[in-house]
């Protein structure tokens, strides 16, 4: 592993198409939200995201946000493991009547001031599974939401965008 | 007990009979599933009556009991334990009684209070972890019984991300069939819609044409190329290993990148559909995928020398969670999971579909079932399925990519589609007017999360995290 490491830090890096192809979109949104991270809230937001019931597909894409191409963290934005860390709330999935309480309880652990972001076509009313008993609808059923970040399931890229709104939103008093 | 008076072939192959079984016949069925004879493919339930899929894995065939039931049918958990939360979820949705069932508790109904199981003994302690959990995944309790750091016992308690899928099918067209199996587990989008397909073009007696049906081939090694990634990564970041996460994620994203040129969507979603694929795939989709496998191709052996040469993380991951291959072969577990303790079964060479039969892939298997196992099974199959995507890619044959079907009914067929997670099981039945009137789809964690409770007894609860990843059953394919 000590030649792995060496080799990355002394010669290009270690993937061999170097340098990461920095998708200037996402360069360009990453700027942005750390200029307002910086104006508005100090130096970063915390975010813990909720899962109340998607297909975990909007959980893949979260993830992706924190690979070498998008790199959430250079922005000052982090993932916290309890809600009780968090500036946002990012939820995805319809509301399931069993996570309910759940997602209440996580709102109310989280401390003021707090936003919450529904993310995914599901999370705004139910989506592709409105209708259905097992579910109470969108996001917005049971907590207040600031901001829905759409698609099925979101791009990392329309993930960045709906943060860099939420953040336009919050500063703006709005 | 003999199958044939159910099948005489693949049942996917051409539209079901619908012919009730007696109460003997479902008996003899436990029976033989008791005795190892059959594994358990799928029970469900549906108005006035229970059904269960067997596989005859020597055979290599599937066969169908459906038995008439008003209120109860008499449990198959009783003497098969793998049946007893399928009989649980059968007894919350469809409110028939499994008799002498082991286990009455309700399972994906969270109405009640949940009693867990008693536990009595020196020095235990209990520790409830979720349903909302520290990382970015889904939701599910999991009841942690230890004696110091060691897990005695651990108890999963599923059914939190319920969504009612199966009840919002009943009634609806074919599309919207295909649009929810495609969001019932967003990690296999690809292997629901083609399972989905193909019970539907069974029923219909109505194959896709060859070109859409590789193109779906491509999708779905494209899907589990990616996971496998992601998750290989995860693991290794879950023994505090971060840089192969790291690494891992980068190779994972450019097959997303190439999917959505290829295909309109990161996932491959939605491009499956009853009849063939929404969407051909062009020389340009073609040269992307090439190139995002070029580099998965040149990078990923250097990637699994360094997981073998890391002892820290080898110390974490061998002889961690080990699952008997007694245990995987009772459950008839699918997937890495299954076939890294023992059970070597594979959709795609047991009971091949679409262009498998015609590819030459090798189907790895181990013994040992820890971690280590599930992280070289993972390896060697995305390294089987570059191979695959070669085949596939070099060899498309020509060809429309619909066969324009006509929904009409009543019609029955299954489908059963290699996940990366293991077999993806779907029966679907239209009505008259060729809308859906029943649609089971059972995820391979059916089977797996029972599993997982065995797999960690014995081990330090910090390992958890680890286990569970190696395993990676699906909370939403489950809870339905």
């Amino acid at each position: 592993m000590r030649k792995f490491l060496l080799q990355g830090l002394t010669s290009r890096p270690l993937i061999e198409a170097a340098p990461l192809p920095a998708d200037p979109a996402v360069e360009e949104l990453g700027r942005a939200l750390q200029a307002r991270l910086r104006g508005g809230l100090g130096r970063s937001l915390t975010i813990r995201a909720v899962d109340a019931g998607s297909c975990n597909g909007c959980e893949l894409e979260i993830h992706a946000l924190a690979n070498p191409f998008y790199d959430l963290e250079r922005f000052g934005l982090h993932f916290a493991a309890s809600p009780r860390h968090a500036d946002v709330l990012l939820v995805t999935g319809p509301v399931t009547r069993n996570m309910a309480e759940a997602l209440r309880r996580s709102y109310a652990a989280t401390p003021d001031p707090k936003w919450v972001v529904s993310a995914g076509d599901c999370a705004r009313d139910g989506g592709c599974f409105a209708g259905s008993p097992a579910i109470l609808g969108g996001v917005g059923a049971v907590v207040p939401v600031d901001l829905h970040i759409p698609g099925c399931p979101p791009s990392p890229t329309a993930l960045l965008q709906g943060l860099l709104a939420l953040l336009e939103r919050a500063a703006t008093g709005a | 007990m003999d199958l044939t008076p159910l099948s005489n072939a693949d049942l996917r192959t051409a539209p079901l009979r619908r012919d009730h079984c007696t109460l003997s016949d479902w008996s003899s069925a436990c029976a033989a599933l008791d005795a190892g004879r059959l594994t358990l493919l799928a029970l469900w339930g549906e108005a006035a009556a229970v059904r269960m899929a067997l596989l005859d894995e020597g055979a290599r065939r599937i066969g169908l009991l459906t038995l008439p039931a008003e209120t109860a049918f008499p449990s198959v958990g009783r003497h098969h334990p793998p049946a007893q939360r399928l009989e649980r979820a059968v007894a919350d949705l469809w409110g028939l009684v499994p008799a002498g069932a082991p286990d009455a508790r309700p399972w994906l109904g969270h109405g009640a209070p949940y009693p867990f199981l008693p536990v009595e003994g020196d020095s235990l302690h209990q520790v409830p972890v979720g349903p909302v959990h520290a990382g970015i995944i889904e939701p599910g309790h999991f009841r942690f019984t230890a004696q110091g750091e060691t897990v005695v016992r651990l108890e999963e308690r599923l059914g939190y991300v319920h969504k009612g899928i199966e009840a919002l099918m009943t009634g609806a067209v074919l599309a919207r069939g295909a649009e929810l199996a495609g969001r019932t587990s967003g990690d296999s989008c690809v292997a629901y819609q083609w399972a989905f397909a193909q019970a539907a073009e069974a029923g219909l007696a109505c194959p896709a044409p060859p070109r859409a049906e590789h193109i779906r081939a491509v999708l779905a090694e494209l899907e589990r190329l990616a996971n496998h990634l992601g998750d290989i990564g995860a693991i290794c970041n879950d023994a505090a290993f971060a840089m192969m996460l790291a690494q891992c994620s980068i190779l994972r994203e450019g097959l997303l990148r190439a999917t959505a040129t290829a295909f309109g969507h990161r996932m491959g979603k939605d491009v499956i559909a009853p009849g063939g694929v929404s969407r051909d795939l062009t020389p340009e989709g073609v040269a992307a995928i090439r190139a995002a496998l070029t580099a998965v191709a040149a990078r990923l052996p250097r990637l699994v020398a360094l997981y073998d040469g890391t002892a820290s993380l080898q110390d974490r991951t061998v002889g961690t969670g080990r699952l008997s291959p007694a245990l995987a072969r009772q459950f008839g577990a699918g997937g890495f999971v299954g076939r890294a303790a023992g059970r070597s079964f594979d959709t795609r060479r047991s009971l091949p579909y679409g262009p498998y039969a015609e590819l030459s892939f090798v189907v790895p298997a181990r013994d040992e079932g820890d971690v280590n196992a599930r992280v070289w099974l993972r390896i060697e199959e995305a390294q089987a399925s570059l191979g695959l995507l070669d085949q596939l890619l070099s060899g498309l044959p020509g060809g429309p990519v619909q066969s324009g079907l006509v929904p009409s009914g009543p019609a029955e067929g299954i489908g059963l589609v290699e996940g990366f997670r293991g077999d993806v099981f779907v029966h679907l039945a239209l009505g008259p007017d060729g809308r859906i009137a029943r649609c089971h789809l059972r995820d391979p964690s059916w089977f797996q999360w029972p599993l997982l409770e065995a797999a960690i007894e014995g081990n330090i609860i910090a390992d958890f995290p680890l286990c569970n990843k190696s395993f990676n059953c699906s909370y939403s394919g489950h809870d339905l």
